[in-house]
């Protein structure tokens, strides 16, 4: 057969159709697509967990003080899910998005790995890897060199909390070496401590029953957003919503922002900023001018309602007197500039609901506030008789660690304890503060009583937290000593000098104290559900090495061989309950009733606090005994600074120690961060007044720090006042958790309560100016 | 002889796609130790013996080495492979990299008590008759998937067959499968369509 060209292309064309035919009856196409598609369903560099064996382990979250019971499911030995556990008493089966990120914080790259000894500059991130002995000795020597030369005073600890086991091993630590400063982060409970202290004489907690509440005004309390225990709060909203209780319950926000908590709320009431107390105090005004006050626990368990006389035949103002003429509608509205008609109505509703109850607590109830707010606040509780009863406001006592052997101070111990604190708490400017966590910046700055040699930061976050970032890298700087224990790279950790890194909560035994607001005391467990990662140590056992290294009576407090024993020996015999079921609750504790509640110098819930003349307080004014209105000023000259900036709580961020992974970050809405920037809101007519659109890159300025954002308008924040999210703008830990936004604290400032001492910041004059362009700060 | 062409461009393609294809797609691996399902069922009972429900409701899979080192500590007879166990596994103190033939992609989400427990399907529906194999067989797995041949099924083109179809015996009356019925989606749907089960999208893909 000649091949010629129309041969070739015969046979060609006709064996490119058998060829395509034959293709086409065959899998071969059907099977490619179907294979393909499979592939692209399960990209094979998507990360996912090993096969192996599936399991489950309970636990307790710790990343806040709402202290959830946890079920974290494991494939081997590797976690690849925390879930709420169910069953539990304060959430179960709820998890907040921070708990469920917990995965993230126990494989992320911002672990310390193990102790590092800093190698370059403070802050540069240069270290180098030490052993455990190594890290331990250098403390050891540091501390003793100090206390040898008569500063053992000038040690300082800051811890998240001073609840537990391991803060009290901190407490003890100190107490033994001869230190007073002790310091716990910031947070409402400091304020809220020291009201029920002064008006009820209580050492104790302020714990809610929310569950059984009928009407609940929440004065800027970010219910929805994690105030108290988050899970425990969101799961009684919705009972409130629900109705499940019989009746649907009445939820109030006042708050000068559209949270998620006031949209979600029956009536959102916006207030000028920093004006709650006069609405308290309005309120209280119309329930006792109408009689709507239960006249039988004001009558028989109040002291200072009423006008009084002491022995010397003088007379005193009372509650009464006081909010009947200074607190009228029109005078709270004009300060608050909420309307008459809306504060009669809402005081009245109030009054005559069934369990009425007041919070208080601004946001998350991360910073300390006002303690003149706080107690106009609760005594909206006391008026409408809301203490102590189901649907209340009730007290907890501390956990105690009874059985602990008393400590021994020789005298190095006891005169370094008996020096002023660094702080200033507890002398007599500031009698009742047991410590003063955003003051004491300051106070080193300004080279008051002494200056501190060594710092230990043990499950807290100082540098990241406390208000005016600039006064506290300064104050930092001047310590020559900082050590830090944390599991993460937090800010604290990058800017010390050594770092002794503890395990993470997933990996440690401790004990968890009730969670915060609860009104049933629960002791949780955290269980080590996954071996350590990294080269760490629990920090229970690296303070008792150190104090057992130190030597003499320190090291004589310290007789327990290990964290572990320690902690069986304080559970005693209820540790077998304790480690089988996770937890112990005791369901049977009911507060004290009113015959025995208060222990104040009047044995009575004091509206006038008598306690404050016998700590020897300088205070002249009636008015100063009394839950009054007295204005906590915003930093700035509003010529300078026209607008007034608030922080923003949001649900999808946490905004304490612990940095929001991005499993947090990564779901927030374009409108609060767009990449690495953050958006501030405005009120349109605001924005309009000062020449800025929506996305518009701005300068935010404020006494305190400057920093660039861009502009949301929204139209429920009012007009002259702008909000920042809180728990933006992480500096240290790695790539994935900083960068992002900017950090609230660092533009505010520390405005001292004159009672308290404690910061009463609610927010700082700001300035907001745009820079040009559009949607991106490049 | 455009027919010709034709004709001879059908009849290569063919052959590629229906032999030579299959081929190529797929790639084989023994299992790590020949495991005879039929001598452990004689000794250790039903399935459920190994391959049993924890107390949770959720299923244990394949068994782990600490279940083989219950009767294997030692060799308990003359066989290589189990002379190879005890020396490459139990020794050691090493898990038996099994490979799953019913393995499912990862997207996948499967509920042994579900199927097992709730719905009371016996294994063999599935897995075939697998418990009386005195042999492992070869693990084919796709080159472009990764998983395992069984879930697409042995037959090419994706015809289906039932599961107890596919064994074979031998003339000294070993069982040999060859290849149990397919585990594609269309299969688990058409299951749950007869049976009225919910076959929503999320009931398998959470």
């Amino acid at each position: 057969m000649k091949m010629d060209r129309r041969t070739f292309l015969e046979i060609s064309i006709g064996g490119s159709l058998g060829a395509g035919a034959g293709i086409t009856f065959s899998p071969l196409p059907w099977k490619i697509t179907d294979d393909l598609s499979i592939w692209t369903q399960n990209w094979p560099w998507t990360p996912v967990p090993a096969e192996g064996e599936v399991s489950h382990a309970d636990s307790v979250c710790n990343l806040c003080p709402g202290g959830c019971g946890i079920t974290v499911r494991k494939v081997e030995d590797r976690v690849t899910k925390i879930e709420g556990r169910e069953g539990y008493p304060v959430n179960d089966g709820g998890i907040c998005i921070l708990g469920a990120a917990g995965l993230q914080l126990l494989y992320g790259p911002w672990r310390v790995p193990s102790p590092l000894r800093r190698a370059g500059k403070r802050g540069s991130g240069q270290w180098e890897q030490i052993s455990w002995e190594d890290a331990i000795g250098e403390v050891v020597k540091k501390l003793a060199e100090l206390r040898g030369n008569g500063k053992a005073h000038t040690v300082a600890c800051i811890l998240g909390s001073d609840r537990g086991t391991v803060p009290h091993l901190f407490a003890r630590f100190l107490k033994a070496y001869g230190s007073p400063n002790f310091i716990r982060s910031a947070s409402s409970g400091d304020t809220y401590e020291l009201a029920l202290g002064l008006m009820q004489g209580a050492t104790a907690s302020v714990a809610y029953d929310l569950e059984q509440a009928s009407f609940i005004l929440s004065f800027g309390s970010g219910l929805i957003e994690g105030w108290g225990s988050p899970v425990r709060v969101i799961r009684a909203h919705s009972m409130w919503r629900s109705g499940n209780m019989k009746e649907r319950a009445t939820v109030v926000q006042i708050e000068p922002r559209l949270s998620n908590t006031a949209a979600k709320a029956d009536n959102w009431y916006s207030v000028n900023p920093g004006t709650e107390a006069a609405l308290a105090l309005g309120l209280a005004h119309v329930i006792i001018k109408e009689s709507l006050y239960d006249s039988n626990f004001i009558r028989n368990h109040t002291f200072g309602f009423d006008d009084w006389g002491d022995f010397t035949g003088k007379t005193y103002t009372g509650f009464k007197r006081l909010v009947l003429t200074e607190y009228s509608p029109d005078v709270v509205s004009e300060i608050t500039g909420l309307s008459r008609s809306k504060i009669v109505g809402l005081a009245r509703a109030f009054a005559k609901a069934k369990r009425p109850l007041a919070v208080w607590g601004r946001g998350k109830g991360t910073t300390s506030g006002s303690l003149y707010e706080c107690m106009a606040v609760h005594a909206l509780n006391a008026l409408t008789g809301n203490v102590n009863k189901p649907g209340g406001v009730s007290t907890l006592p501390p956990q105690l660690t009874e059985g602990w052997p008393e400590v021994y101070q020789d005298a190095a111990a006891c005169s370094g304890c008996s020096m002023p604190r660094m702080d200033g708490a507890g002398t007599d400017r500031y009698p009742f503060t047991r410590c003063l966590p955003d003051r004491w910046p300051q106070m080193v700055n300004d080279k008051k009583n002494g200056t501190i040699q060594a710092l230990l930061v043990h499950d807290a976050d100082p540098y990241y937290t406390t208000l005016d970032s600039a006064a506290v890298a300064k104050a930092f700087a001047s310590i020559p000593f900082v050590v830090s224990f944390s599991t993460y790279m937090d800010e604290t950790a990058h800017h010390a000098d050594l770092i002794l890194p503890n395990h993470h909560y997933l990996e440690r035994l401790e004990d968890v104290p009730t969670p915060i607001g609860l009104q049933k005391p629960i002791l949780g467990l955290l269980k080590p559900v996954v071996s350590p990662q990294f080269d760490t140590r629990h920090t229970g056992d690296v303070i008792m090495t150190i104090a057992k290294e130190l030597g003499g009576t320190v090291a004589d407090a310290f007789s327990w061989e290990d964290y572990e024993t320690l902690l069986k020996e304080t559970v005693g015999d209820n540790w077998d309950t304790l480690e089988e079921a996770g937890y112990i609750e005791k369901t049977d504790y009911t507060p004290p009733a009113w015959e025995n509640a208060f222990d104040t110098p009047s044995r009575k819930f004091e509206f006038y606090i008598t306690a404050l003349d016998q700590a020897g307080m300088k205070i002249g004014k009636d008015l100063d005994y009394l839950p009054h209105y007295e204005p906590v000023r915003a930093e700035g000259d509003p010529a300078t600074y026209p607008l007034t900036l608030i922080p923003a709580e949001l649900m999808r961020l946490a905004s304490g120690a612990i940095g929001s992974p991005p499993f947090c970050t990564k779901s927030l809405e374009e409108t609060e961060l767009k990449g690495n920037d953050l958006f501030v809101e405005i009120n349109p007519k605001t924005a309009a007044d000062h020449g800025l659109t929506e996305a518009q890159p701005a300068t935010l300025e404020t006494p305190k720090g400057k920093a660039k954002v861009l502009v949301h308008l929204f139209e429920g924040i009012m007009p002259g006042v702008i909000a920042i999210p809180k728990g933006l703008g992480h500096a240290a830990y790695d790539d994935y958790l900083a960068g992002k936004g900017v950090n609230a604290n660092s533009l505010m400032g520390v405005v001292e309560d004159p009672i308290s001492g404690l910061c009463a910041t609610w927010g700082i004059r700001a300035k907001l100016s745009p820079v040009g362009g559009h949607g991106h700060l490049g | 002889m455009p027919l010709a062409g034709f004709s001879a461009g059908l009849v290569v393609c063919l052959f590629v796609g229906w032999l030579v294809f299959p081929q190529i797609l797929y790639s084989e691996k023994t299992q790590p130790i020949d495991f005879s399902h039929k001598l452990h069922v004689d000794e250790v009972g039903e399935c459920d013996g190994c391959h049993y429900f924890r107390e949770d409701g959720s299923f244990s899979g394949i068994p782990r080495l600490a279940s083989c080192v219950e009767c294997h500590e030692e060799a308990v007879g003359e066989h290589p492979e189990e002379a190879k166990l005890v020396a490459e596994y139990v020794k050691p103190g090493k898990e038996i990299p099994w490979l799953v033939y019913a393995r499912q992609p990862d997207c996948v989400y499967f509920s042994h008590a579900a199927h097992v427990k709730m719905a009371e399907l016996d294994c063999v529906i599935c897995h075939g008759p697998i418990g009386d194999s005195d042999h492992t067989r070869p693990y084919q797995y796709n080159l472009i998937t990764g998983y395992s041949r069984d879930i697409w099924g042995w037959n090419i083109a994706g015809m289906s067959k039932n599961a107890w179809d596919y064994s074979q015996t031998d003339e000294s009356g070993e069982v040999h499968i060859d290849s149990p019925a397919r585990m594609k989606m269309d299969d688990c749907a058409i299951c749950h369509e007869e049976k009225g089960t919910n076959d929503g999208c999320f009931v398998c893909h959470k």
